[in-house]
């Protein structure tokens, strides 16, 4: 019995650090792998908050309560109990991360402020400022740290993560992973895995994810033999500026805040937003859903939107775009809880937000698929667990604002223990493994590089990646048909053909960014497959997935989570279906234009 | 003909090779930046005078400021590269490394340094652990108004590649890094390590490197107060350093 397991922990925003400290804690060691220093991971895009039903507001919250928004807010396809208990743990974690030292803001009386987010009607949602997910990676960023300097951390940052060792029995005995600077793959040996490697934003070209979030290692399990779950639930934020590099998030706080969602009545209306009288201003949020307003969850808002501008015509000066007004709220209150995301806007766009209503469209936002995991973080493969976007488990099909923080900290806690249970109970240990599987990994891993390297054709990844981008916002975002869905498919079919003509510009075998990229493509091409044939197989609507062909939820058929797995002889995902745990709470018709 | 943009970016294969000028013309694009301009790059890497090159190498993930990868020098001037917006640069727009840390390739420098002094200045709060002991302590509006300017450091080292004490003879641990002590002993529990903090700032490379040349407050991407916070350590080490003098 190992007393002192070693476990590897991938990615290093809040769910990776969540699992490092708890494993260090419980005194194992943990080799981090992170292709960014674990500080400038995705988490610290989040911006407006974390839920917890701390119910410092006399409203009478409780953490049943959210619960109950949390499985109605993901349209009941989320399996219950695992929700259930993230919600009873997120007060204790707000505290946690209140005592770790975040900079919450707080109330006249010195305790936690909280704010109203969408999908709920209480102010559940603790927050620092605009910039809440940088603050909680860094609480967590600063404790491995301190675990880092006591040797109880090895960080391996600038190295990426390529595929699992698997043995003979197919047990995970540990991973294959590249520095980043010296190209070296390299074998490390671990009594289990944790994956917590994020979203897959770059799947859609443009969206408002980080550079490194590719999906690309959920892509490589994927093909290794793990379940990949609910991959068709793709969460389209409806307040995003649009940018030439990325989508860049504006906060749902803006409207938490008060921030209001409009478009000129009428169809053409060329006056600057100030001539427009109130009158002739169209709050179609507010009368779609008075009860909600502005703070519909995301697939709602995102949909409404989309008809505003596509089927009403109404989107400003003919663009697709929709004001955000905030300049109702005086600076000081602007200035003090929401900073942090105007000057995004005004560094992005140059305008005053508190001045001029911001103009903004739905974007890429969030994957609540992700590699299938049982209650305790445990994916199909033994020795491989997961934790936070990467995984599926807490979000159904649709997530609400501020709940991905608290999702990816309880994940890492309930993880990293589980991993080091696991380590603990496995007689065998990893030296047991024979250093065949390991070589035979890297040989694998460093002729797929090699071949790569030589690869002599006319194809220009970035470009291919551009027109995987544009396919699949195009096809598998807001609205979905199974006839585009299937041609997207039969694309991405062609995609992957057109990969094996790849040219790589740069051959060099020094810190060759194009080259890592374009390892990641291939991982990209075929967890689309995923995507697409998924949303395809699933012919209702429910949270994020709309078929305007299919409008209602279908609980007889499709109350199930969607699993995928890798036929590596047809090099191609085939799919079986699971029922989802509702033992908690029975399904019910999900409408936000009344109260539930 | 289109407008275009014009970029002059510094090359450097690896750390041991020569660095060469590489110049770029770019058809241009509202809202482009210079991060966007390098993705142009990659996806048709020629030079403006028809050569074929190889896609830049440079650092960056969130592209939202708040990620601290893609610092660079640009115009001269230590910035991040995703908010330089095109349209508010003169042309041609100089693209180059940080000077003061080592090339890994390209654009991209190793900034290690700064987690290495962090690590040495404890800039953490020594919790007991992370079960439940139940809400922090108090700490009123005003504290966490004084905090949260600190709190949102990105770790980008701007303020280091500005600053004329920051180099090898001086060994300065830099601003970014006596700031978060001033955050971590203003914190109620982060007060515990404050000795250690204070101590860790002596001696060389110590706080009283600082040449108060004040460059570090106008780079900041973030606008963190770092001279006052400079200015608020430096009082409490001199404090500490009398006291330790003493007790001797």
């Amino acid at each position: 019995m190992a007393i002192n397991p070693k476990i590897i922990v991938i990615g290093g925003g809040l769910a990776g650090l969540a699992a490092t400290i708890k494993i260090a804690e419980a005194g194992g060691h943990v080799d981090l792998f992170s292709i960014v220093p674990v500080k400038r991971s995705h988490s610290v895009c989040a911006q407006g908050g974390i839920n917890a039903a701390k119910n410092l507001k006399g409203e009478g919250d409780t953490t049943w309560q959210h619960f109950d928004d949390t499985i109605y807010g993901g349209d009941f396809l989320a399996n219950q109990p695992p929700v259930k208990a993230m919600c009873d743990s997120a007060p204790a974690i707000i505290d946690l991360l209140d005592r770790m030292g975040v900079t919450f803001n707080r109330t006249t009386e010195g305790l936690l402020d909280f704010r109203r987010f969408g999908g709920t009607l209480f102010n559940r949602t603790a927050f620092a400022g605009a910039t809440t997910g940088q603050q909680l990676l860094y609480a967590l960023d600063e404790q491995v740290r301190r675990y880092e300097s006591e040797g109880r951390v090895t960080k391996f940052e600038h190295w990426e993560f390529l595929s699992a060792v698997l043995d003979t029995n197919r047990v995970c005995r540990g991973i294959c992973a590249m520095e980043l600077r010296s190209m070296e793959v390299r074998t490390f040996p671990a009594e289990a895995i944790i994956m917590a490697t994020g979203g897959i934003g770059a799947i859609f070209g443009k969206s408002t994810n980080s550079v490194v979030c590719t999906g690309s290692a959920q892509s490589a399990l994927y093909q290794q033999g793990c379940f990949y779950a609910n991959g068709e639930f793709i969460q389209v934020h409806p307040t995003c500026i649009p940018g030439e590099d990325k989508l860049r998030l504006m906060s749902e706080s803006a409207r938490g805040e008060g921030g209001r969602v409009w478009v000129p009545r009428t169809k053409g209306d060329k006056r600057d937003w100030k001539s427009i009288p109130e009158s002739e201003r169209w709050y179609f949020l507010e009368e779609w859903y008075p009860k909600y307003g502005n703070l519909v969850p995301r697939d709602v808002a995102t949909r409404a939107i989309h008809k505003v501008v596509f089927e009403n015509d109404l989107g400003i000066d003919g663009q697709p775009m929709v004001y955000l007004d905030l300049t109702h709220i005086d600076r000081e209150t602007l200035n003090r809880k929401l900073e942090g995301i105007l000057e995004i806007y005004e560094k992005f766009v140059g305008d005053d937000p508190r001045d001029v209503p911001m103009k903004i469209f739905p974007g890429m936002h969030y994957t609540m698929g992700g590699l299938w995991v049982d209650f305790n973080q445990s994916t199909n493969i033994k020795g491989i667990f997961a934790a936070g976007e990467c995984e599926y488990g807490y979000h159904g099909a649709n997530r609400l604002g501020a709940n991905s923080l608290v999702s990816c900290i309880y994940g890492g806690f309930v993880a990293g223990p589980q991993a080091v249970l696991y380590a603990k109970n496995n007689i065998k240990s990893s030296a047991g493994a024979t250093s065949t599987v390991f070589d035979a990994e890297r040989k694998r891993q460093e002729e797929a590089n090699a071949g790569l390297l030589s690869s002599n054709g006319t194809e220009n990844p970035f470009r291919l990646w551009r027109e995987l981008g544009e396919l699949m916002t195009r096809n598998c975002t807001v609205i979905r048909y199974n006839k585009n869905l299937q041609q997207t498919d039969a694309k991405l079919v062609e995609f992957l053909e057109r990969f094996n003509h790849i040219n790589l510009s740069d051959k060099s075998q020094w810190a060759n960014t194009s080259f890592v990229f374009t390892r990641q493509l291939y991982n990209m091409l075929q967890l689309s497959r995923v995507i697409a044939q998924g949303a395809a197989l699933r012919d209702e609507s429910r949270g994020a997935h709309y078929k305007p062909d299919f409008p209602d939820r279908d609980d007889k058929n499709f109350l199930k989570t969607t699993k995928a797995y890798f036929a590596p002889d047809a090099d191609e995902p085939r799919f079986e279906f699971e029922p989802v745990d509702i033992s908690l709470l029975p399904p019910r018709p999900r409408r936000y234009d009344m109260a539930k | 003909m289109a407008k275009t943009v014009i970029l002059k970016i510094k090359r450097q294969e690896s750390p041991k090779a020569a660095a060469r000028w590489e110049e770029f013309e770019l058809t241009w694009k509202p809202g482009m930046n210079v991060i966007s301009a390098m993705m142009e790059i990659a996806a048709n890497p020629v030079t403006r005078d028809g050569k074929t090159t190889t896609p830049i190498a440079y650092d960056s993930n969130c592209l939202e400021e708040v990620c601290g990868s893609c610092a660079m020098l640009i115009n001269g001037r230590a910035r991040m590269a995703c908010s330089a917006l095109v349209d508010k640069l003169d042309q041609p727009i100089r693209v180059e490394p940080f000077s003061k840390f080592p090339i890994v390739r390209d654009l991209a420098v190793d900034r290690s340094v700064i987690f290495e002094n962090l690590k040495a200045v404890k800039a953490w709060v020594p919790v007991d652990g992370t079960y439940d002991l139940g809400s922090g302590l108090r700490i009123y509006p005003t504290e966490q108004e004084e905090a949260y300017p600190i709190s949102r450091c990105i770790s980008c080292c701007c303020c280091m590649e500005a600053c004329p004490q920051f180099n090898e003879d001086t060994g300065f641990v830099g601003a970014a890094t006596i700031a978060q002590v001033r955050l971590f002993n203003q914190h109620p529990t982060g007060k515990a390590l404050k000795h250690e903090r204070l101590q860790a700032l002596m001696g060389d490379g110590g706080i009283q490197e600082c040449g108060f040349a004040q460059n570090c407050v106008q780079v900041c991407p973030k606008d963190i107060p770092l001279t006052k916070a400079i200015a608020d350590t430096g009082r409490e080490v001199i404090k500490q350093a009398i006291k330790d003098f003493f007790r001797g």
